[in-house]
């Protein structure tokens, strides 16, 4: 009804005048939660410094909502037939905060040099490629040694920033001084960092594209308290509340405020997935029947209703439906308590208790294991919920430490980048919460999800991940629990802060203030 | 000279003390689970096993741990709290920025506690049994059960939220560059709410502890006397009576003076106040080693040395604590 309002509103408004122009100037103050450790967003990659830093650094293409690539720092690109040869245009008179000239040089020491040596994520992407070369100083060539389908999708800022040649070549990076004062191509530049209260970033004149940012300044506030953030919001102390950072059952208060917008949109290419691991290796959760037991004794609607206010979609699978290649071609698991208890039955499910490790990342996360506990509970599952902090859960989910724990990863854009990662036999490795911690081995799927990234064709790729996703969502390695989404809450004075799939962190470069 | 011994002796017997605060605390950290490396890679969204040896490598942590352990207490006896990784600058740099914040708070709610604690206690002493005396009890007795997160919450609705009178949060107006006057005028109005907030609690004992005190006190013999000789009630009160009554508000006020430093880090985060309660949370939550130690140490130092205060407080406010030992 909302969205009918303003829709009419809308269509109204262009009709009688027409768009009121970009305004210049002003300050946004915008929430960061937690303080990001760094702001080198080649040594550092969690979530507040990418959102941070992705203001400050720029990477060669962004990404819509339908996660097309858009010009970033390449103003052009071309792909080769065999998929095996990406060309970079880049665009001409970028420079430096510092002044110096942007390069073909830099980009092929950020991808070639730095990143390789601290980007793990990328490095995985990088495998597949044989030479980055400059061709002339506009021009970079990506040659790879065989095709990978979901190339085009490693070159946004947070997954390849492309940093200073001229100040890390030859340097210890993670030592080199300036790293506190770092220096990017971006829309802002970094001015100062009270530890423990804001960053503040200026506007770059020289930015290369023509009239932007309208912003005079950006801080980034640090305010550790939920709930003072909540109240920092209602007071007009900050503008902006990044998805996230205040807990959800303040969200409806906060949009209810007049002259206060929300959109879920700005995350279509992270597209959060949460699911819940289960230990594939010992216990309960190695039988199949029991997971399958687990899916249907969870009423994930509920879930999304009441544990997250309603925002997000429940998952079907492993590949979020926000994203590309996607299928809902699968087995459905509808909220079914009685199926739940004849698997159980089944399976002869003897009461063994299981430990369920909540995500320690608030009350919301709290909320939702208590919810886990109560549906399991119903069917006549006997859990523990084992409670602990960050690095506790790290530690416990890198060494499989647990029966069943939450977690959610983002998806990259494409299911080679960030889906795989988390089901294949050669991803299970001990050490790192952030692949196959469940244990699932099906040598089948594993060769088809190689496959599947190698393919050249799109269609190709659609097809083969639609028969794995349907095959693996009976296997149910994992128990999917929702597609997440967190809405941004802002002024509606506040245009264009989400325009594009990687929103969170490049919002300030295109945003504008209306008097 | 007997109270420079006795300093010097309890200076030696510090030194020592804090050593082994430094042991003991390395192994605590270290027994809990987790280490910085996974935290990071952990936060990274991504991590291979090239990524965490690289870490553990680069924060010294592929080391046997006799090895880490003799590396730092190396280091504290040459006054070096090493190097936080995970922050990129070296300790005491850390500490010492985020200082000025926590002890502008700390010590403002400590001497608004202490002050208007004592003053209250003695007021309330003095009327005993009346109306005024039960509505400061009861007070005080309320400040003294409040939960202090609750307490700040409630402060910050009524005076920020619904009056607007004080911002909720923060150590300045952000972005408003003051000067001189003005900024100190500015932070002044920051450090109400939180200063307050802090203040109740220990404001409620130093009252509901001096007027008890006080009552005890005030019950002796040579209380008797000196009205006997004909002072007035308040010379009493004052010279008499309240001079015999401190020295448990005194022990209590060395206490609370040595939480200065760590003390406040629930008021610290519910008003985003940029203190060194913060960076030690935020350390342990992330396992940053060498900065939550390093916030450790510090403190522990803290409560050191105002036990010494304390004692030679002591020995001013009751000469005899001196002459017998």
């Amino acid at each position: 009804m909302n969205f009918l309002k303003t829709t009419t509103f809308l269509v109204a408004a262009a009709l009688a005048a027409p768009l009121a122009a970009q305004q210049d100037g002003g300050r946004l103050d915008i929430v960061v939660q937690p303080e990001p450790p760094g702001l080198m967003l080649g040594l550092v990659q969690n979530g507040p410094t990418q959102m941070v830093a992705g203001d400050i650094y720029e990477g060669l293409l962004r990404y819509d909502t339908d996660l097309n690539p858009m010009p970033g720092l390449a103003e052009s690109w071309t792909i080769s037939d065999d998929g095996l040869t990406y060309t970079f245009k880049l665009h001409d008179g970028v420079k430096w905060h510092d002044g110096e000239d942007f390069t073909a040089d830099d980009v092929v020491f950020s991808a070639d040099v730095f990143l390789r040596e601290t980007h793990a994520r990328l490095r995985a992407s990088l495998a597949y490629v044989d030479t980055i070369t400059a061709i002339d100083p506009l021009t970079v060539e990506f040659k790879l040694k065989e095709p990978f389908g979901p190339f085009i999708s490693v070159f946004e800022t947070g997954t390849m920033p492309i940093v200073p040649k001229h100040l890390y070549e030859g340097t210890d990076y993670a030592t080199n001084e300036a790293n506190a004062t770092p220096i990017g191509t971006g829309p802002f530049k970094f001015d100062k960092w009270e530890k423990g209260s804001f960053i503040h970033l200026v506007k770059n004149e020289d930015y290369y594209v023509e009239g932007l940012p309208h912003l005079d300044e950006v801080y980034y506030r640090v305010i550790p308290d939920a709930a003072s953030r909540a109240v920092a919001f209602e007071t007009g102390e900050v503008d902006v509340l990044p998805g996230g950072s205040v807990e959800n059952w303040d969200v409806p208060r906060l949009t209810a405020m007049d002259g206060v917008c929300s959109t879920g949109k700005g995350w279509e290419f992270f597209a959060p997935h949460a699911w819940m691991w289960m230990n594939n290796r010992e216990g309960p959760t190695a039988n199949q029947k029991f997971r399958q037991a687990v899916m249907y004794a969870l009423d994930r609607d509920f879930m999304k209703d009441v544990v997250w206010n309603g925002f997000g979609n429940v998952a079907t699978g492993p590949v979020s439906s926000k994203t590309n290649f996607y299928s809902d071609d699968v087995t459905i698991y509808d909220h079914n308590p009685d199926k739940a208890k004849a698997l159980l039955a089944e399976m002869g499910y003897d009461g063994e208790p299981v430990r369920v490790l909540p995500l320690p990342y608030g009350e919301t996360w709290q909320r939702w294991a208590e919810a886990v506990r109560q549906n399991l509970a119903e069917v006549g599952i006997n859990v523990e919920i084992d409670s602990t902090d960050v690095a506790g859960w790290n530690e416990k989910t890198a060494n499989w430490d647990y029966d069943l724990a939450f977690t959610y990863l983002y998806q990259y854009g494409d299911p080679a980048l960030g889906v795989s990662r988390n089901y294949t036999a050669d991803r299970i490795k001990k050490g790192s919460p952030w692949n196959n911690v469940e244990g699932y081995e099906n040598p089948e799927l594993d060769a088809k999800w190689a496959k599947a990234a190698t393919l050249v064709s799109a269609d190709e790729r659609t097809a083969l991940y639609a028969e794995i996703q349907k095959e693996i969502v009976d296997d149910v390695p994992v128990a999917w629990l929702m597609e997440l989404e967190f809405p941004t809450i802002y002024r509606c004075n506040i245009h264009d802060l989400v325009t594009t799939g990687i929103g969170v962190n490049d919002g300030p470069r295109n945003a504008w203030i209306e008097e | 000279m007997d109270t420079f011994i006795a300093v010097l002796s309890r200076i030696a017997k510090a030194v020592l003390t804090l050593l082994a605060i430094a042991v003991l605390n390395f192994f605590l950290l270290h027994a809990a689970p987790g280490d910085p490396a996974v935290v990071l890679a952990g936060e990274a969204g991504a991590a291979d096993e090239q990524m965490i040896a690289q870490l553990r490598e680069r924060f010294g942590l592929d080391q046997p741990f006799y090895v880490q352990l003799g590396k730092y207490v190396w280091g504290i006896m040459q006054f070096d709290l090493g190097y936080s990784f995970r922050q990129g600058m070296p300790v005491s740099q850390l500490i010492m920025e985020r200082l000025p914040a926590t002890l502008i708070l700390t010590l403002t709610a400590f001497f608004i506690s202490l002050g208007m604690g004592i003053w209250l206690g003695v007021a309330a002493s003095a009327r005993v049994g009346r109306a005024s005396d039960s509505l400061l009890t009861t007070l005080a007795l309320l400040f003294y059960a409040t939960p202090l997160y609750w307490a700040a919450l409630m402060a910050v609705l009524v005076f920020s939220v619904w009056l607007g009178w004080l911002p909720a949060f923060g150590f300045e107006t952000v972005g408003a560059n003051y000067t001189g006057l003005a900024r100190v005028l500015d932070i002044a109005k920051h450090l109400v709410l939180p200063a307050l907030t802090l203040g109740l609690f220990f404001m409620a004992v130093y009252m509901r502890m001096t007027r008890a005190s006080m009552l005890e006190v005030s019950q002796m013999d040579f209380v008797k006397t000196a009205k006997a000789k004909g002072l007035g009630g308040a010379a009493i009160r004052r010279r008499h009576i309240l001079r015999n009554a401190i020295l448990p508000v005194v022990t209590l006020a060395g206490l609370q003076a040595g939480q200065l430093v760590g003390g406040a880090v629930l008021t610290e985060t519910v008003f985003a106040w940029p203190g060194i309660g913060r960076l030690m949370f935020e350390s342990l939550a992330a396992r940053d080693y060498n900065t939550i130690l390093g916030v450790f140490i510090v403190s522990a130092a803290m409560v050191i040395l105002f036990n010494i205060i304390t004692d030679i407080v002591y020995r001013i406010v009751d000469p005899r604590i001196g002459a017998r030992s």
